[in-house]
């Protein structure tokens, strides 16, 4: 039998506002201990709350982008439970009126779009962190009261690698819309998911598993790749499953349960009387809605539209508002209408480059106008692509010109048959071995002998003219 | 007379032509605090503390130095503020409420001890201090009536020159009746929540427990208006409440509603409500019979509103940060023993009686009807106030009752606020004033309700009540 995984996803978003969300503390991390609190995150006798407009208008943008409906009278509500690392007690969160519903994200996954619906985005307060030491336990409330959104999608990804690129197309929005940090290490995106199997064609849905303690992207696909393997086993094994909650761990790779569905809390959900019903004005949503920035999707269709790029290399292009900015930029005054040349240096050797400093394309030391003077030599041929790299590795390092470089260590193509002629003798001369190969008709064999030429040419020799020669010189013999 | 004995207004006087010092006016009250504080008990601490009180400092304002009386549910810096429980035993505030900031601004002296009340304000009666009971000042066997007890006790008793409570279903009106004294509980969102201890936060509202209606224009003025830091109170102009002390209140439409005269109200109570009514026909207003058809939801509503919210707001008081902590080894053994050792009888009747109504399957049948009874209630006085300016009745359908005779039937207790809860409700202002006393020589109060930020109307009816009579000028013999 075959089985179909079906999972949904919960994410935890903190909004980088300067401030919590219902107090005047500031939201810096890293903080010594309690230092970032008040008696309203504290949740003092008498302390009350009061909302932070700069963290509802980051929940509307966010949840515009996801094209959702916003609620235009929306309420916070208080969520009941104890727990230490919670003062009041209650969490202040959105339950039957959340901010929106009815959104979407656009994914490609395996090259193929596909649409995932987002059932809500809501806005509620962090609790603080727990710290554990040797019989004692420690509470931190810094991030108490930090805002945070949920943003819960639809049941509508069928594998831990779709999973996988829903979070990263989330990143990028939320990365486009500049309201969170977006880091799991540190906290401020955590994810858990909702995961269950079907069989193929089945209409209702299956026993579910609820994950958590997932702290990176990968994380969420391997716990559940794990999961979709072991109740694969249990279902083939015609045992039944309970519906739980399961923790990834990660050290051991497995996920443990945690708890059953009868051990689930009554919340005990009502209005919080602490904050008055408000009203979202259309003037106010049409305003933010004009301020949105141009999202991934949309600037890829464009980028292929205008720049004639392929899909693939737009979308990798448009992962990140500021790379794409920069992309765009360099596209826009690289000389000519096939930009193919200088897309394959972006996401080539540059994007190897900033991935090896470990920073973003655009934050590369880099001049646009050397970048596209240095491909222009390569297309003139004046330079092999293999010293062109180099260039690019000494431009970011020292920000030399890349003519200056050129020059300096002595790289410009020899392309000028005679001058190359002496050399390719020699090498057919010292290698009879490849020679006869060639003839043989092992093709592999000539790029052995380029590569010899390039070699006694310091890098220097046109590869593609050495290439010609060689093989013009071999067929006539 | 002594200084004790004056009202704000007249200290005030004296004060500024420098005829007495706040020194003076602590020293008469200390004295008297020695004096009867053994019978009455209006203070948390009274007997103890009162041999060294000292004034904190003051700024220079109106008030000079002029001490004023706190209910122990209203944060006050580095004072206690306890609750009257013992899960907030020692607990000093880092903070001012915002009433107690604004009053400091003004040049008040915040009076060093709290005045005693019902545990987190749940009871009529003050019987249900973690400090124990507070004594009516005009027959010790009796209760003060509650929550704010202590304030109206120390009010009446000229333990205090004036006083701040908290009103949730009644808890500033009813002890003001049963002790003799003004008290008015501002309109829902008029004075600022924060830094007063929550019972249920939709229905709290501090005000002011005074021995004259100018002492309780001139104290409301001072502590209202909107505060940016409670998202509820709402942001309108203060006008000068003195000048709502015209006396004249010729040709008012004064509206008497029939739901409050039915069995339960006390005959003798009756009869002298009817009596104070004749009294404002004779000033000038005139009266009509009208109809408040839902009066009869007010209590039952009331008791799943206000539980509800407190079951959620007092889930803090769970010894991890502040106040009493249970010793135990482990967490959840933590929390039941701080909470089952910490909270007093009521508060635990209330806190499960909340979590009942907002229950997974209960929430519908009980807490969502009764916000939707709610709305009627308040459309009740939404209807009457566009015709009528006001609203007079009783405000306890009793006088003060023993100490003892209702603290073992909760449902009688509560019903001891079946006037004054639908105020609440509705978030509308109503004040209590002295209108006579019985038989027994027990004051009674009469209450006047009037629309949403209209306590100019209150200051004017009462004021004028209060010229053209004498009760509030009888004082209790300790």
């Amino acid at each position: 039998m075959k089985y179909q995984t079906v999972i949904g996803l919960e994410v935890h978003l903190q909004l980088n506002t300067k401030t919590k969300a219902f107090c005047g503390c500031s939201t810096d991390f890293g903080k010594a201990p309690n230092s970032n609190v008040c008696p309203v995150c504290l949740g003092f006798p008498g302390a009350l709350p009061v909302y932070n407009h700069q963290a509802l208008n980051s929940a509307i943008k966010l949840a515009l982008a996801f094209g959702c409906q916003i609620q235009e009278h929306t309420k916070f509500d208080r969520k009941n439970y104890f727990y230490p690392d919670l003062p009041k007690n209650y969490q202040i969160s959105q339950f039957d009126l959340p901010l929106s519903r009815n959104g979407y994200l656009d994914i490609y996954s395996q090259d193929k779009p596909k649409r995932i619906g987002i059932t809500r985005v809501h806005l509620e307060e962090d609790a603080g962190k727990l710290i554990h030491e040797t019989g004692v336990s420690l509470v931190d409330f810094n991030r108490t009261g930090i805002p945070l959104l949920e943003i819960v999608s639809e049941p509508d990804l069928f594998s831990p690698q779709e999973a996988f690129d829903y979070l990263t197309s989330l990143k990028s929005i939320i990365e486009y819309l500049d309201v969170s940090d977006c880091d799991m290490e540190k906290g401020s995106l955590r994810c858990d998911a909702n995961i269950s199997l079907r069989l193929e064609g089945a209409k209702e849905l299956g026993v579910k598993t609820e994950l958590k303690n997932m702290n990176s992207f990968k994380g969420v696909k391997d716990a559940l790749t794990f999961e979709v393997e072991r109740q694969t086993l249990l279902l083939e094994a015609n045992q039944k499953l309970v519906q739980e909650t399961r923790l990834w761990d990660v050290e051991k790779g497995v996920t443990v349960a945690m708890r059953t569905k009868e051990g689930a809390k009554d919340y005990r959900y009502f209005p919080d009387p602490d904050l008055t019903v408000f009203i979202i004005d259309a003037s106010i949503i049409s305003q933010i809605k004009a301020q949105l920035p141009e999202l991934p999707p949309e600037k890829m269709r464009r980028f292929v539209k205008e720049y004639g790029l392929t899909e693939y290399d737009a979308k990798i292009l448009v992962s990140s508002k500021n790379d794409a900015e920069f992309s765009e930029s360099c596209i826009r005054d690289y000389p000519g209408k096939d930009k193919k040349e200088l897309v394959n240096w972006l996401i080539g050797p540059l994007l190897s480059e900033a991935n090896f400093r470990k920073i973003k394309l655009h934050e590369l030391n880099l001049n646009k106008n050397e970048l596209i003077s240095l491909i222009g030599f390569v297309e003139r041929q004046d330079i092999s692509h293999l010293s062109a790299k180099s260039v690019l590795s000494q431009l970011l390092d020292t920000g030399k010109s890349a003519r200056d470089l050129i020059e300096e260590g002595n790289l410009k193509q020899i392309s000028n048959a005679e001058a190359l002629l002496e050399v390719m003798e020699t090498v057919i001369q010292e290698n009879a071995k490849s020679v006869s190969d060639f003839k043989a008709g092992k093709t592999n064999a000539l790029m052995y002998l380029v590569g010899q030429v390039m070699k006694k040419s310091s890098g220097k020799a046109n590869p593609k003219v050495v290439g010609e020669l060689i093989r013009r010189r071999l067929t006539d013999a | 007379m002594e200084l004790n004995q004056l009202t704000a207004h007249e200290l005030l006087e004296k004060l500024n032509h420098q005829e007495t010092t706040p020194e003076a006016i602590l020293d008469s009250l200390q004295a008297r605090i020695r004096k009867v504080e053994p019978q009455v008990k209006a203070y948390v601490r009274g007997e103890q503390e009162a041999g060294n009180l000292t004034l904190n400092s003051f700024s220079l304002g109106p008030l000079k130095g002029l001490p004023v009386t706190i209910k122990d549910n209203i944060c006050t810096e580095g004072l206690p503020t306890e609750c009257c429980s013992k899960i907030l035993r020692g607990f000093r505030p880092p903070y001012d409420a915002t009433v107690i900031s604004k009053l400091k601004k003004s040049g008040a002296a915040i009076f060093p001890l709290k005045a005693n009340m019902d545990e987190f304000a749940f009871g009529s009666s003050c019987e249900n201090s973690y400090f124990g009971p507070t004594h009516n000042p005009w027959s010790l066997d009796c209760v003060p009536g509650g929550s704010s007890g202590g304030s109206a006790a120390a009010v009446a008793s000229d333990e205090a020159i004036w006083a701040l409570g908290s009103d949730t279903g009644g808890s500033i009106r009813q002890p003001a009746s049963f002790c003799g004294v003004v008290g008015l509980k501002p309109t829902y969102g008029r004075v600022s929540r924060f830094g007063l201890i929550a019972f249920a936060s939709s229905l709290d509202q501090i005000g002011p427990i005074t021995k004259d209606v100018q002492d309780a224009a001139i104290l409301t003025g001072l502590i209202c208006g909107y505060d940016p830091r409670d998202s509820t109170s709402v942001n309108q102009d203060v006008p000068d409440y003195t000048k709502s002390l015209s006396g004249d209140i010729r040709g008012l439409k004064i509206g008497i509603p029939k739901e409050y005269f039915v069995a339960g109200l006390d005959s003798e109570i009756k009869t002298i409500i009817q009596e104070a009514v004749n009294k404002l026909q004779n000033l000038g207003a005139v009266i009509h019979q009208v109809s408040l058809p839902h009066t009869e939801y007010a209590v039952p509503v009331y008791y799943i509103i206000a539980t509800a919210e407190a079951s959620s707001n007092l889930a803090r008081f769970d010894g991890v940060q502040y106040g009493y902590r249970a010793q135990s080894d482990n967490l959840m053994q933590m929390y039941k023993l701080t909470r089952a050792q910490g909270f007093g009888q009521e508060a635990k009747r209330r806190i499960i009686l909340g979590t009942f109504v907002l229950s997974h399957g209960y929430y519908d049948a009980y807490y969502l009807r009764a916000l939707k009874v709610r709305t009627l209630i308040k459309q009740d006085f939404d209807q009457v106030f566009g015709d009528f300016d006001c609203i007079v009745a009783p405000t306890s359908p009793t006088s003060a009752f023993k100490i003892g005779e209702k603290a073992l039937d909760p449902l009688k207790m509560y019903l001891s606020d079946i006037y004054t809860i639908s105020v609440n409700l509705a978030g509308i202002p109503a004040i209590s004033i002295p209108c006579g006393f019985t038989k027994k020589g027990l004051p009674v109060g009469l209450q006047i309700m009037a629309k949403p930020f209209n306590e100019e109307m209150l200051f004017r009816v009462a004021h004028t009540f209060e010229q053209n009579t004498d009760w509030h000028k009888i004082k209790p013999r300790l």
